[in-house]
């Protein structure tokens, strides 16, 4: 089973990630869940969310402590937030960042597998908004193969209808240029 | 659908103790509550109903005459009708 | 045919209701239930389902515009959690002594105080003595089958009572997963129109919640709660069905490896699941415990209860919900008077978890198994501080 939290900020769109990412994995007939961090909705606070995928059926219905990945949808909680909070030793961090790898790594204190990429400024050039949800979830389906890419096509298309293409678009590019150091 | 007037039993009670008769409620003598009792005096009637309206349990029928008179099977001694009655027609006197 | 999905469990419930064709759903928004009314108004608006909608002013009028719909004969559906089941309150029991085969959803949350968003099952627990029928889903799929379930079961000629179908708020009605969702066709072989009993019209007077002075009172009570003890066969019979038309087998208490337990533990909602797992995991250690999940919660299954602790050493009753000052947990004071009579009955114990929203791990449930038969007093708050 692979368990994977995102961070973001209310109004991101981290729980629409969890949501096409567990849609895309029950969509090749294997089993996912996606869930926000329970409670209130507060627009631009700290927020985490959670999937859980896997080739059974899933029982666990408690909160994920140690992930197998942890998604940074917003550079700007590095700090802020302990992002690496409980992540496997041989799990894989992803971040949205324009900074080097190094950088990452000092400020995070962070030794592991490390996947980076610029989604705000993907997200900025094909959508027209820095909202890194769509974009970064390419991100994460490059560091870890947990679905295929052509598996999302559907749920965006679904979630997005009109505008899914461009967020097709943006997810393929960060599919592609997202750096795994 | 026939009933029994009570169910004796709880095996008797319908569903919901519903009940399927309309105007049942001719069989309840509210009349046994009255201490005082409502008297017309119809030299003073004007006719104007005002005593039937009001009435809460619409015990207060009108005869052939076009005078007023409560159903005293029913009527509660409440006084409303001598309330509101504004030529001062009805008296409220004690029963017994 | 059945489609396997991915949807939002609360989403998917909604989805369930509106294949069960209401006629009338009256509902006011409350956290962490909203999403279930939510969708179904998006339902009614994109025209796949032809119901009236009615947004209320409070779950007061939601349940008191349940009753007036299912009184003239409607199928009438709403759902709220915690506060809002509160102040539903008065209306309850006048709906379950009409016999209204209202269908409710709870997504279950903590009563406050402390103000308290998150789960835990004493919204429902405060309306057990009310006269509604009363399921709890472990996962997506039992909520989205339950509701299907409930409309047949409510309104069989034998039952005519309300029943409420309980989802642990967040822990199921926030999730995404997958679960298979029946077609019309489905449901409608399923779920024949309903056949009130009697129906409020003009031209047929009935006088529905007459005056009940104390000369039949009594009676009155008495023919209420056998009409739930009675509906213990409809809603076998009903799990039967579909059974055999889905395949997907319901039971009032679920055993999960109970064969040759000393230990077993008892869940109700989605937490079973997550115990499932703590189960498999202290048997591969050889260690000999099990798990008992009950989804019928009103009327209370009895004769299961007996039956499925026999040979059991020590019974662990979880309860998410402490009854202030009384017994411990509902579940587990219920447990208890079962089993009361009993030549050979297991030691019960009490723990209260999952309180307003804490989580309950894996290794929480473990560790209760290992504690078996240390427990002090007769409930005991698990894990609490200090």
């Amino acid at each position: 089973m692979l368990e994977v939290r995102w961070h973001g900020r209310g109004g991101q769109g981290a729980v629409t990630s969890v949501e096409l990412l567990a849609l895309a994995a029950i969509g090749e007939g294997r089993f996912a869940q996606g869930f926000p961090s329970f409670g209130p909705e507060r627009r631009g606070a700290p927020v985490a969310a959670f999937n859980r995928v896997d080739e059974k059926r899933i029982r666990r219905r408690c909160v994920i402590a140690s992930p197998d990945v942890v998604v940074v949808l917003d550079e700007s909680l590095i700090g802020l937030v302990n992002v690496t909070d409980g992540l496997k030793p041989d799990g894989v961090l992803v971040v949205n960042t324009s900074r080097t790898a190094a950088e990452i790594r000092k400020a995070l204190n962070y030794k592991g597998r490390l996947a980076m990429v610029d989604a705000s400024a993907i997200a900025v050039q094909e959508l027209g908004t820095p909202i890194t949800n769509t974009t970064m979830l390419g991100a994460l389906i490059r560091a870890t193969k947990v679905v295929k890419l052509a598996s999302v096509a559907a749920p965006l298309e679904h979630r997005f209808g009109r505008i899914a293409p461009r967020n097709q678009k943006a997810l393929q590019r960060a599919y592609e240029e997202v750096k795994i150091h | 659908m026939a009933q029994k007037k009570w169910p004796e039993t709880w095996q008797e009670v319908t569903p919901g103790c519903m009940i399927f008769e309309g105007g049942n409620s001719r069989e309840y003598h509210t009349g046994s509550w009255r201490a005082q009792r409502p008297v017309w005096d119809n030299a003073k009637c004007i006719k104007c109903g005002i005593c039937y309206i009001f009435c809460p349990e619409a015990c207060v029928k009108e005869d052939a005459r076009g005078y007023f008179a409560a159903d005293l099977d029913y009527c509660k001694g409440c006084g409303i009708c001598a309330h509101e009655c504004w030529p001062g027609a009805i008296t409220m006197i004690e029963e017994g | 045919m059945s489609k396997r999905i991915g949807m939002e469990i609360a989403l998917a419930a909604a989805e369930a209701v509106a294949l069960c064709r209401p006629d009338v759903i009256a509902a006011y928004p409350i956290t962490p239930n909203t999403h279930i009314p939510e969708h179904l108004s998006d339902i009614v608006a994109e025209g796949r389902l032809d119901a009236e909608f009615i947004c209320v002013e409070s779950e007061h009028s939601a349940m008191s515009a349940c009753a007036g719909a299912s009184g003239t004969g409607a199928r009438a559906f709403t759902a709220t959690s915690s506060q809002g089941l509160l102040y539903m309150d008065e209306v309850l029991g006048i709906v379950s002594s009409m016999r209204l085969p209202v269908v409710m959803a709870i997504g279950n949350r903590a009563i406050s105080g402390p103000i308290n968003i998150w789960n835990d099952h004493s919204d429902i627990m405060t309306m057990r003595d009310l006269g509604w029928l009363s399921l709890f889903a472990a996962n997506g799929q039992e909520a989205v089958d339950m509701m299907i379930q409930s409309f047949k079961i409510a309104e069989d000629a034998a039952v005519q009572l309300p029943i409420n179908v309980n989802l642990d708020g967040f822990q199921l009605t926030h999730m995404v997963e997958a679960l298979f969702l029946p077609d019309q066709k489905e449901v409608d072989r399923f779920l024949p129109r309903r056949k009130p009993y009697a129906a409020l019209h003009p031209d047929h007077p009935v006088t529905m919640g007459a005056l009940g002075m104390p000369d039949i009172f009594t009676e009155a009570t008495k023919a209420r709660d056998q009409a739930l003890v009675d509906s213990r066969k409809v809603i076998l019979k009903v799990w039967k069905e579909w059974e055999k038309q889905f395949g997907r087998r319901y039971e009032p208490i679920e055993a999960y490896k109970t064969k040759g337990a000393d230990v077993v533990m008892m869940t109700m909602g989605s937490m079973g699941e997550t115990a499932e797992i703590a189960v498999d995991e202290l048997r591969k250690d050889g260690v000999p415990v099990g798990l008992l999940k009950l989804k019928l919660w009103r009327p209370f299954p009895f004769e299961e209860m007996k039956k499925a602790v026999r040979g059991v050493k020590t019974l662990i009753v979880t309860d998410r919900c402490c009854s202030l000052g009384g017994p411990g947990g509902p579940l587990a004071a219920e447990v208890r008077s079962a089993l009361y009579a009993e030549a050979a009955r297991p030691v019960i114990e009490n723990a209260l978890i999952g309180l307003g929203g804490r989580d309950v791990t894996v290794d929480d449930f473990k560790q209760m198994f290992r504690q078996a038969g240390k427990s002090k007093g007769i409930y005991e708050f698990y894990g609490v501080r200090g």
